[in-house]
């Protein structure tokens, strides 16, 4: 039967991927954000899944003001990398695993979560970022990507206890799949910014460090954090930190009653951009 | 009944929720289709001209023609949908974000290199950090 096995938590800014495909990862300001992820990418190169179920957030890309999902599970074949304004990322096209995607869409939905079911979509640096910085530069992904979007641009956003609730359903959907697969789940996105307003610009390294702990230790307790302490206290596009709530939720610490996830490692950075970077790697026990 | 917003006493915020996603319906449409290269051509040929082929009010035209990124978050456009005007000019998001400030450029960079903006003083309208009302705009311009 399917499997998670680990869990990877990364922010996703624009800037970090413009850096890596424009050659600037050696430079001064960008090279202590990309020396935190040396040891991710040969944990990737070491503990490649077969699949990797990626949450993140579209930025106004696929989805436009005609309409937002809360919930999307990409169940197509393939997903091409999208043009934000700045032209496509130099990337490869994003494999994904349909049979496996539509296994978690029925379960998922039959345990009353609304998922919609995207058979097309571009997918913008709130995906590919993420793999850049745990894949580098290869001609092909390492394995199938699994995208499940989050509305977390238009409020009222799911709150951190949906969040959490829906990451349970996701590890019973993987578990009832017949194949033997290695699965990761990412969370990505945050930790604390705000890109609008005369607040742009607030960064908050307490708040990052205790989510972060609480995250690793007390997922529960954190899922109950109310979406306006992340607006003011970790900046209004530090919601995005609920993501990361969905990949916690299908630990198996979570769901079967285990001891606590393995801290593989552990990162935090500031700033990338407008942006304060955090990272994690958890492996179930 | 009044709803549950409690989120309108952070300063220097914005949230973009159902009221400020149907206010603003025809201004973030307008950027979203600046992510064709066609689209962009005739935007910068003729800004006006572009402009009047939306669903926008007056405000939010004249927003976007000053590149009054906080006029048009007021008026109910998304940073993630504005970000496409910013693409089209070929400014960057640190620049953006940095416009609705007051900071020139060099300074919004400089504090976010030194750690970014502190939360103290602005989780409440009403305390005196730095995104307050009376202390805009931000930077040298609000020293002049």
């Amino acid at each position: 039967m399917a499997r998670i096995t680990a869990s990877v938590y990364t922010s996703h800014v624009p800037a970090i991927g413009a850096a890596i495909d424009m050659e600037k990862t050696q430079e001064p300001y960008w090279q202590p954000l990309f020396k935190g992820y040396e040891f991710s990418k040969q944990w990737m190169k070491d503990n490649t899944p077969d699949v990797i179920f990626l949450v993140f957030n579209d930025h106004a890309t696929a989805f436009s003001l005609d309409m937002i999902p809360t919930f999307a599970i990409g169940t197509a074949a393939q997903y091409t990398p999208a043009d934000e304004g700045w032209g496509p990322r130099p990337v490869p096209v994003v494999q994904g695993h349909p049979e496996l995607a539509a296994h978690i869409a029925q379960s998922v939905i039959q345990q009353d979560f609304d998922l919609t079911i995207i058979n097309k979509m571009d997918v913008d640096h709130g995906l590919t970022v993420p793999l850049s910085l745990m894949c580098g530069q290869p001609s092909a992904w390492p394995c199938p990507v699994i995208p499940f979007a989050v509305n977390v641009v238009q409020y009222p956003v799911p709150s951190g206890q949906r969040c959490f609730n829906l990451g349970k359903a996701i590890a019973k959907a993987v578990k009832s799949f017949d194949a033997d697969l290695n699965i990761h789940i990412w969370g990505t996105g945050g930790m604390s910014h705000q890109l609008q307003g005369p607040r742009a610009g607030l960064i908050n390294k307490e708040f990052d460090n205790a989510f972060l702990d609480q995250l690793i230790a007390d997922p529960a307790s954190l899922a109950q954090k109310p979406h306006i302490d992340y607006v003011r206290e970790a900046g209004s596009e530090g919601i995005e930190l609920v993501m990361w709530l969905i990949a916690r939720g299908a630990m198996s610490d979570v769901n079967e009653g285990k001891t606590l996830p393995k801290v593989a490692h552990r990162f935090y950075h500031v700033p990338a951009s407008n942006t304060a970077v955090g990272h994690l790697i958890l492996e179930n026990t | 009944m009044a709803l549950d917003k409690p989120y309108l006493d952070v300063p220097g915020t914005t949230i973009f929720d159902a009221e400020q996603s149907r206010k603003g319906y025809g201004l973030n449409q307008f950027c979203m289709s600046l992510m064709k290269a066609d689209n962009r051509a005739r935007f910068k040929a003729n800004e006006r001209a572009y402009l009047d082929e939306w669903q926008m009010t007056e405000e939010q035209k004249q927003a976007v023609l000053a590149r009054d990124l906080n006029g048009c978050i007021r008026t109910g456009g998304n940073i993630y949908f504005l970000a496409k005007i910013g693409a089209t000019d070929g400014k960057s998001f640190q620049q953006m974000a940095g416009s609705m400030t007051g900071m020139s450029e060099d300074e919004y960079r400089a504090m976010m290199v030194g750690g970014g903006r502190s939360v103290e003083g602005n989780r409440f309208i009403g305390e005196d950090g730095s995104a307050q009302a009376h202390r805009q705009p931000q930077g040298q311009a609000g020293k002049a």
